[in-house]
């Protein structure tokens, strides 16, 4: 069975039909990166994977690790293991990035029957994944993403996701904004938690994330619609040619 | 770190899941008939067993309040009291025989702290508090009181201190609120029941914070507290007070005095969690709090902090305030203050810069919800005699929804150039994006909010002693349940 199967789905934002019907299938433990011009409909499949509100689907139907996807509201899908790092991660002032993760990673524990983490254990826990991001303890303590700058918003997403351990996890450029070192720090963060049993959907503009983040599957997302799919060589061949020798082209 | 929910371990959290005071305990009670007359202050006065300075005082205060019309300029509205249909003085039956320690306080009334999650008796051994638990109007339990007596420190009941310490209480009874300042403190001065009493002798600092707490039992009972604190010289003394109240059906008005008096290099922090039951969402049933609560700086270099957490009441009208009188001397105001379904508040503070070189402080942040209102009205006078008088005003509102309000209506008087006023005021509403991130990470929508909303309030929750902080961020998320989604 696969972890997430999306058929036909059609999605309006405002009105304004946005997503033209995506078919979609992604077994545990593969890696598929999408890619499309901007505004082609990525951070949209993003937001209706992860149940935000004002993004409605028309048509079509997502099975999410056996279950109704779109039955589910947006916190029960994250504590059902659904994460999506953020394109432009929120900010939330006064509240210390620990103080939210630890409230974030006890919601999701107790679903998954686990016991809340103390104090100790849980900033044991978020310094080690910190460290391995280049996250400082001053990053951990200031207010949620205030200040932040776009890079530092972006690992902190990637620790978020470090931490929280997600079963399918969605990463909307999060690499847009990294600078070289961070890029290959944020990538080994993301292969680290490749298992059998977790999936990732890479949304990204860039074939570098690509060298490092190996994916089994690329998309090629135009005008809501997969326009085209193939191996991580269609990355490639997408570097070379720009996207107007896809767009407008038939499904492959 | 800031404070977390780790701490609830350690001081158990007042409430669990939404306003579970709802219970009245039945122990008997012995009160007066209803109504309000002479012979009401004169019974009080009696049973409290008075000297005759002090009766004099509360019939002077009640003829006075028969001449006083409501205060109308608050943006609250509610029927008019009808101040005769309430009781004026409920005592535990025990009161003949008052217990001298917790062993002998009557069961069924530590059986009330226990579900209230006040554990009395443990209370000593967890947060080192000496507690002063007031239970309809008299005091049934004090704690610590041998350790703090060795120090010379008076913390007692109010009616403790009128037997034991009259000198102490004539001297300082009203003469920070006077009888006449305004119709409920009038009404408190005239029937006040019971309260408590510090006094901190000079340059000792109080090795604890003192705390009591306040619960209203008892239907139809109006409670009139009368709080006095005295700091001394170069004295220090932090206090508490926090309460909660049993559900009901009929509006009660809660009218209190709290009087603060700092003398030269002294220093009173006054700290304040509110939850008394807001009625339900019509507003039915919830407590009038009209309270009075003001502080002089008398001396040189002292200095006065309020401190306030306000999430519960159907209608709040509160400003705590200094008369900033010493030279050099400080008045600080931290205030969170939560509506939400039909509850009214009107609420800030009043900051009089009487002597040279006096500062104030004042950070206010709203919270409104669901259908209420609030105000922050917040004054600040800088007299003629104020040289080199300095205030910094900070107000934020943050709205939920959108059929609440926030209003902001600062009142700035300077009467010397030398002053230095800055105020400062914004208004936020909690964004669509900001519930959708933190619900994305596996919060519930109402979790969301009690984060979000404990991140606005960080400046004032952080100037909160510890054990009542993580009461206060807990009450925060409970008194915003149900404001969206
Ligand atoms: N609230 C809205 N109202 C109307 N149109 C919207 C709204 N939100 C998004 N859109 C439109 O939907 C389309 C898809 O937007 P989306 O953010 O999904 O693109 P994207 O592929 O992620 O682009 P980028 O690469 O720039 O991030 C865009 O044309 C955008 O303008
Ligand atoms: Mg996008």
């Amino acid at each position: 069975m696969p972890l997430l199967e999306i058929n036909g789905l059609h999605a309006t934002v405002d009105g304004k039909p946005i997503l033209n019907g995506i078919d979609l299938v992604i077994e545990a433990g593969e890696v598929h990166a999408i890619m499309g011009p901007n505004g082609s409909g990525k951070s949209t499949l993003a937001y209706v994977l992860a149940g935000r509100e004002g993004y409605e689907v028309t048509a079509g139907e997502i099975r999410y690790d056996g279950k109704d996807l779109l039955e589910m509201a947006a916190d029960e899908r994250a504590r059902a293991g659904l994460f999506l790092a953020f394109q432009y991660p929120v900010e939330i002032p006064g509240v210390a990035g620990t103080t939210f993760l630890k409230a974030a990673l006890n919601a999701i524990r107790g679903h998954r029957g686990e016991s809340p983490l103390d104090a100790m254990q849980f900033l044991k826990f978020v310094r080690e994944k910190a460290g391995a991001l280049n996250i400082t303890d001053d990053m951990l303590r200031r207010s949620l993403n205030v200040g932040f700058s776009g890079g530092e918003k972006k690992r902190n997403e990637a620790l978020q996701m470090a931490v929280l351990e997600p079963k399918m996890a969605i990463l909307d450029e999060t690499d847009s904004g990294l600078d070289i070192d961070a890029l290959k720090l944020v990538a080994s963060g993301v292969n680290a938690l490749r298992a059998p049993d977790r999936s990732l959907l890479v949304i990204t503009h860039y074939q570098r994330l690509l060298d490092y983040i190996v994916p089994d599957y690329v998309h090629i997302l135009a005008d809501g619609r997969i326009v085209r799919s193939g191996d991580k060589l269609l990355a490639v061949e997408l570097e070379e040619k720009g996207y107007g020798a896809f767009v407008g082209a038939k499904a492959a | 770190m800031a404070v977390t929910s780790e701490t609830l371990a350690q001081v158990k959290s007042v409430t669990e899941d939404g306003y579970k005071h709802g219970f009245v305990t039945d122990i008997e009670m012995e009160r007066t008939a209803k109504g309000l007359s002479e012979d009401t202050v004169r019974f009080i006065s009696a049973r409290k067993n008075e000297p005759e300075w002090l009766l004099e005082w509360r019939l002077k205060a009640y003829r006075h309040w028969l001449t006083m019309p409501e205060p109308q300029w608050a943006k609250v509205s509610f029927p008019p009291i009808d101040y005769q249909d309430s009781y004026y003085f409920a005592a535990p039956k025990s009161d003949s025989d008052k217990p001298k320690s917790l062993d002998e306080v009557d069961p069924k009334l530590l059986e009330t702290y226990a579900k209230l999650g006040i554990p009395l008796l443990e209370q000593e051994m967890l947060a080192g508090v000496a507690v002063d638990a007031v239970f309809d109007s008299v005091s049934v339990a004090t704690t610590y009181k041998k350790k703090l007596g060795e120090m010379g420190i008076i913390f007692c009941s109010f009616s403790e201190a009128v037997q034991e310490h009259p000198e102490l209480v004539r001297q300082y009874l009203g003469s920070v609120v006077p009888y006449a300042d305004n119709k409920h403190a009038t009404l408190n001065s005239a029937v006040f029941t019971d309260g408590s009493f510090v006094y901190i002798p000079k340059g000792v600092r109080c090795p604890m914070e003192l705390s009591t707490y306040f619960r209203i039992n008892a239907e139809n009972t109006g409670q009139f507290e009368r709080t006095l604190i005295i700091a001394d010289a170069g004295s220090y003394v932090s206090y508490l007070e926090g309460c909660t109240a049993p559900q009901r059906d009929e509006h009660q008005l809660h009218a209190a005095v709290v009087e603060l008096i700092a003398l030269d290099d002294a220093e009173i922090k006054y700290s304040t969690v509110q939850n008394w039951y807001p009625g339900d969402e019509e507003g039915r049933g919830g407590i009038y709090n009209f309270v009075t609560k003001r502080g002089a700086c008398r001396g040189r270099n002292s200095k006065i902090a309020w401190t306030q957490v306000e999430t519960g009441s159907a209608i709040t009208w509160k400003y705590p305030s200094c008369l900033l009188i010493g030279d050099n001397s400080v008045g600080e105001f931290y205030s969170v203050a939560i509506t939400a379904n039909r509850q009214q508040a009107d609420t800030g503070t009043k900051m009089i810069h009487i002597g040279r070189n006096t500062t104030s402080t004042i950070i206010s942040k709203g919270i409104a919800a669901g259908r209420a209102d609030q105000t922050y009205r917040g004054q600040v006078k800088i007299m003629a005699s104020a040289e080199g008088a300095r205030n910094f005003t900070q107000c934020d509102s943050l709205l939920i929804g959108d059929q609440c309000g926030a209003h902001t209506v600062p009142y700035i008087e300077t009467h010397n150039p030398t002053a230095r006023v800055e105020h400062e005021a914004t208004t936020s509403r909690i964004s669509d994006d900001q519930l959708f991130y933190c619900m994305q990470r596996g919060l519930s929508a109402e979790e969301a909010v009690s984060v979000i909303v404990n991140g606005f309030c960080k400046e004032v929750m952080r100037t909160l002693p510890m054990e009542f902080a993580v009461e206060a961020q807990k009450l925060i998320g409970i008194s915003l349940e149900g404001s969206v989604g």
